[in-house]
């Protein structure tokens, strides 16, 4: 299974995703550089982690219009699973992929500490390795992770099951302590419509191998593999 | 054609929390400044185009902040402005 990992100028965690994908539940993986319009026979697409063009005017503003987010757009129009990682959720947002908007964190200071996350839906290509409410700890890295909608998409994204992640406390319930950022009802993590495209703010790239202590998030990389080979 | 200088004020919606602007009100009441009720902290952007008319640069660049400068989900824009350079 091909993994394609799209680099823009700044971004920083493709390297990252790159060694999840092939050291840590070796399958091939690809850089599709921003510029260019070929996707290389990926199966699943990733937007990674970074700072796409600085982000300029907006975090993802500019990075929503690089070439190669016309393939893109088009694979996940087709059912494509992309996976959308922090910056990449960011620019998933600016180019329509996914609802909302990510915002500067409520508390105003760029946060890159280990937080708590609950997965709420495991019915997804992306979490069906986690155990349904299984909290994890995954690393965020951000200035701007607050996500926002207006409130008749937050509510349909709740009444749909589309919030696959959510900031949860050491208790494991979604309160204001567990929040890092001020996320509207602590939303870490969503999923499009069709299932397709999940954006979520914390680093499953950072966070898969146990050597380092921190193994949440290769189940992520798992979960894909197991769904395309289903 | 013509040259213009089209000057847009984008700001956060009211509606979504500006902790910036938030921050920065509470530093004006310490300074004194009781009387500031709230502020919103946005971007300014000086357009340098050319266009036939100023009703059509300002169409223009209107359109470019529904592309790109703006972000209507958490902003509004304005025209602030559209002059001779």
């Amino acid at each position: 299974m091909r993994f394609g990992i799209v680099t823009f100028p700044g971004s920083n965690s493709d390297i990252d995703a790159y060694q999840t994908v092939v050291d840590g539940i070796g399958e091939d993986a690809v850089m599709l550089w921003h510029k260019g319009h070929d996707l290389a026979g990926a199966d699943v697409l990733i937007l990674p982690g970074g700072f796409a063009y600085g982000d300029y005017l907006r975090a993802g503003a500019i990075a929503r219009f690089s070439p190669i987010m016309r393939e893109v757009c088009a694979f996940a129009d087709r059912g494509g699973r992309v996976l959308a990682i922090c910056n990449g959720f960011q620019i998933a947002c600016e180019a329509g992929l996914l609802p909302g908007a990510l915002v500067r964190n409520s508390g105003l200071k760029f946060l890159g500490r280990p937080v708590r996350v609950r997965v709420e839906s495991t019915d997804t290509a992306f979490t069906n390795a986690y155990a349904p409410g299984q909290v994890l700890r995954l690393p965020i890295a951000h200035g701007e992770g607050r996500f926002v909608a207006d409130p008749h998409v937050i509510d349909a994204l709740e009444a749909e099951g589309r919030v696959i992640m959510r900031y949860v406390d050491t208790a494991g319930e979604a309160t204001p302590e567990g929040n890092p950022n001020g996320s509207m009802h602590n939303i870490a993590g969503i999923i499009s419509a069709a299932g397709n495209v999940l954006g979520l703010m914390p680093h499953p790239e950072r966070a898969a191998d146990s050597l380092l202590g921190a193994p949440d998030g290769l189940p992520m990389f798992e979960s894909l593999v197991a769904r395309v080979a289903a | 054609m013509s040259r213009y200088r089209v000057s847009v004020h984008i700001v956060p919606r009211t509606g979504v929390l500006d902790p910036q602007g938030h921050a920065v009100a509470d530093a004006l009441h310490s300074l004194g400044f009781a009387q500031v009720r709230d502020v919103r902290v946005g971007r300014h952007v000086v357009v340098d185009a050319d266009a036939e008319t100023p009703e059509a640069a300002g169409s223009a660049v209107r359109a470019m902040c529904e592309r790109l400068l703006a972000n209507p989900v958490i902003e509004d824009f304005e025209i602030a402005s559209i002059a001779r350079p």
